[in-house]
């Protein structure tokens, strides 16, 4: 019990050290222009083209005629002069696509707004309110984020099916906030310990109460930690599958990660194109947001946290 | 939650009811903030996990309620060669996935501090698998990875290195490398940009005054850079080893375990014998047996990093 708090405290301060400004100029000068070269800009662009192929093999698949996928004597395989959209046609207006997005998008939205709410609480309680045993519980919490989904699904499943949630949305809704609640508690914990305390204070003496604090005060500051953990929890929850692929069975209600590798895979042998178009329409929200708060994210995911 | 004390009934001087008092006692308000988040932890999070273990002692299937079996199940598993391959399995995708990710990983971390041109773009870049959602990135693999129409083994047939396609995920060694390799693909991104975020603590002017008493490029990393990025080295592992060991979507959506359970990792098989096959209490027995390594990695780092700690006295709070 005492370990435990002082174990996270250490944890946390490890990964909450924050990205200072970029001043790594340190002494590359002194390095020959030949000699950087070969060792930064060709190992670099091997690793960033390993990295990035994937995504150009599935986007250059998703608009391939499909004569042109499968014979790789007569076309390059690498180009197409022939783009087609049909399969993204076929997966708009042929399929339970548009269904599978929004299922998606519903669970994601819904289990990240219940997490940051429970998380905001959770975090002003343990830093601001310091309860007994507030240390404890954080230290609980943050062992919660390191017990796996693939240990929970099991139990979970039974759970499910006995409180009759089984092949409904708010069976995930309500189980996803297990793995979202521990990571934003932590993330709004290192954030709301930035706001001087003072502020606090004073509104605390003018006989405002703490849940006036929190909303009038604390949280207009804490936005961009808010962001953090709201894209982060949005990303977790458009990743997660184990769960969505336990949890709902009927082909409508599903999740786009399960349904695209249990509805596309098995039939026809022209499957590829639709489904690198399933998986590319599939990633594409999250690259998009992610486009739009790198920042965020980037620090959502090293805890630390900028500004 | 034992904590939540209710005020002491202290005669107060000032005009004050027991409501007021209550409203701004710090420990009852803290238990009623905590209410939600511990409401979600306890109902989905620790009364599973609990129920998990119990359900590993019963024979429970689907659809029907388990007898107490005591131990039958583990004792099963033990004369079961397929679980114990799932063991060595996810021990080799654990190890080798995470060294591989670390040295990949630091490597890229080390050359995106560099100073270069469109650094903040590339940064970026390098990041997107990680964000693209496993299992459809994994079917990019599977893709990639197809035993007729493979762009590996076009292109390596094209450059005359080999005669016949590649059954990449047909064969148990090649699926076990095809695996590894695309958990290693996702996980390097991860791995750099936290070690980045590391590297970018360390201040420059040790560099500069270790090169002027004459330091090699390897003494400054091996004397500088590795010793103040070992905490932030710890947790980036311990949460890397963690997610690889219990990896399943990736398993999935590429070989579904298979060929001849050569790619079984113990988390796809509990699901294969829970779900696919009923047998729930089978099934939680394995991924109960999942429990003690992942305590044996959580100790690991834990006491690696108190040992950091007790070595830097305790400024690195």
């Amino acid at each position: 019990m005492t370990d435990l708090p002082a174990s996270k405290v250490d944890l946390k301060s490890v990964l909450a050290t924050p990205a200072r400004v970029d001043n790594s100029e340190g002494m590359s000068y002194l390095q020959s222009v030949p000699r950087r070269l070969v060792t930064l800009y060709l190992p670099l662009t091997i690793i960033v083209v390993v990295l990035l192929f994937p995504f150009y093999w599935m986007a250059l698949t998703s608009v391939k005629p499909d004569d042109q996928l499968l014979d790789l004597d007569k076309f390059n395989p690498f180009w197409t002069w022939n783009p087609t959209f049909k399969h993204f046609h076929k997966l708009l207006f042929e399929s339970y696509y548009p269904h599978w997005l929004w299922n998606t998008m519903y669970v994601a939205i819904c289990a990240t707004m219940l997490s940051i709410i429970a998380s905001v609480l959770a975090a002003y309680a343990i830093v601001r309110l310091r309860y007994k045993g507030a240390n404890l519980v954080g230290g609980l919490i943050f062992l919660a984020y390191l017990v796996p989904p693939s240990i929970l699904f099991i139990p979970l499943a039974t759970v499910v099916f006995q409180y009759g949630l089984f092949d409904s949305p708010l069976a995930l809704i309500l189980t996803y906030p297990t793995i979202l609640i521990p990571f934003s508690t932590w993330l709004l914990m290192g954030y709301f310990k930035t706001i001087p305390f003072e502020l606090e204070e004073c509104a605390l003496i003018d006989g405002a109460s703490r849940w006036q604090i929190l909303v009038k005060i604390v949280l207009p500051l804490a936005i961009p930690g808010l962001i953090s953990a709201f894209i982060f929890c949005f990303t977790l929850c458009w990743n997660e599958f184990i769960y969505a692929l336990t949890f709902l069975q009927s082909t409508s209600n599903k999740t786009v990660p399960v349904a695209i590798v249990n509805e596309f895979v098995d039939g026809d042998i022209y499957r590829w194109g639709s489904l690198m178009a399933g998986a590319l329409a599939g990633s594409l929200p999250l690259v998009i947001l992610y486009a739009f708060f790198v920042e965020h994210y980037v620090s959502a995911m090293t805890g630390a946290v900028k500004e | 939650m034992a904590d939540v004390a209710l005020p002491r009934a202290k005669p107060q001087m000032i005009e004050d009811s027991a409501w007021t008092r209550l409203k701004h006692n710090r420990n009852w308000l803290g238990f009623w903030f905590m209410v939600p988040a511990m409401a979600f932890l306890i109902f989905f999070l620790a009364y599973p996990l609990g129920l998990g273990i119990w359900l590993s002692f019963t024979d429970t299937r689907i659809g029907r309620v388990g007898q107490f079996v005591g131990t039958e199940n583990y004792e099963w598993l033990w004369d079961d060669s397929i679980f114990w391959l799932s063991v060595f399995n996810t021990l080799l995708y654990t190890t080798v996935a995470s060294a591989i990710k670390f040295a990949v990983g630091l490597y890229l971390a080390l050359l995106l501090n560099e100073n270069m041109p469109f650094k903040a773009m590339l940064r970026a870049m390098v990041l997107i698998p990680f964000i693209v959602p496993t299992v459809l990135s994994a079917l990019a693999f599977w893709w990639i990875f197809d035993s007729q129409f493979s762009i590996i083994s076009w292109s390596l047939k094209h450059l005359g290195l080999i005669n016949q396609n590649i059954n990449f995920l047909g064969d148990t060694t090649w699926a076990r490398i095809c695996v590894i390799f695309a958990n290693i693909w996702r996980g390097v991104p991860f791995v750099a940009i936290t070690l980045l975020a590391g590297l970018q603590t360390v201040s420059p002017s040790l560099y500069e005054a270790a090169t002027l008493d004459g330091a090699t490029r390897w003494q400054n990393f091996r004397f500088i850079t590795y010793p103040l990025l070992t905490p932030i080295i710890a947790v980036v592992m311990t949460f890397s080893v963690l997610f690889t060991f219990t990896d399943f979507q990736l398993i999935w959506a590429m070989t579904r375990g298979g060929p001849v359970n050569a790619t079984h990792l113990m988390a796809t098989l509990s699901y294969q014998r829970a779900i696919i096959a009923g047998q729930l209490g089978e099934g939680a027995a394995i991924s109960s047996a999942m429990i003690p390594f992942l305590l044996a990695a959580i100790m690991v780092s834990w006491f690696g990093l108190q040992r950091r700690k007790w070595q830097q006295g305790e400024n690195n709070d």
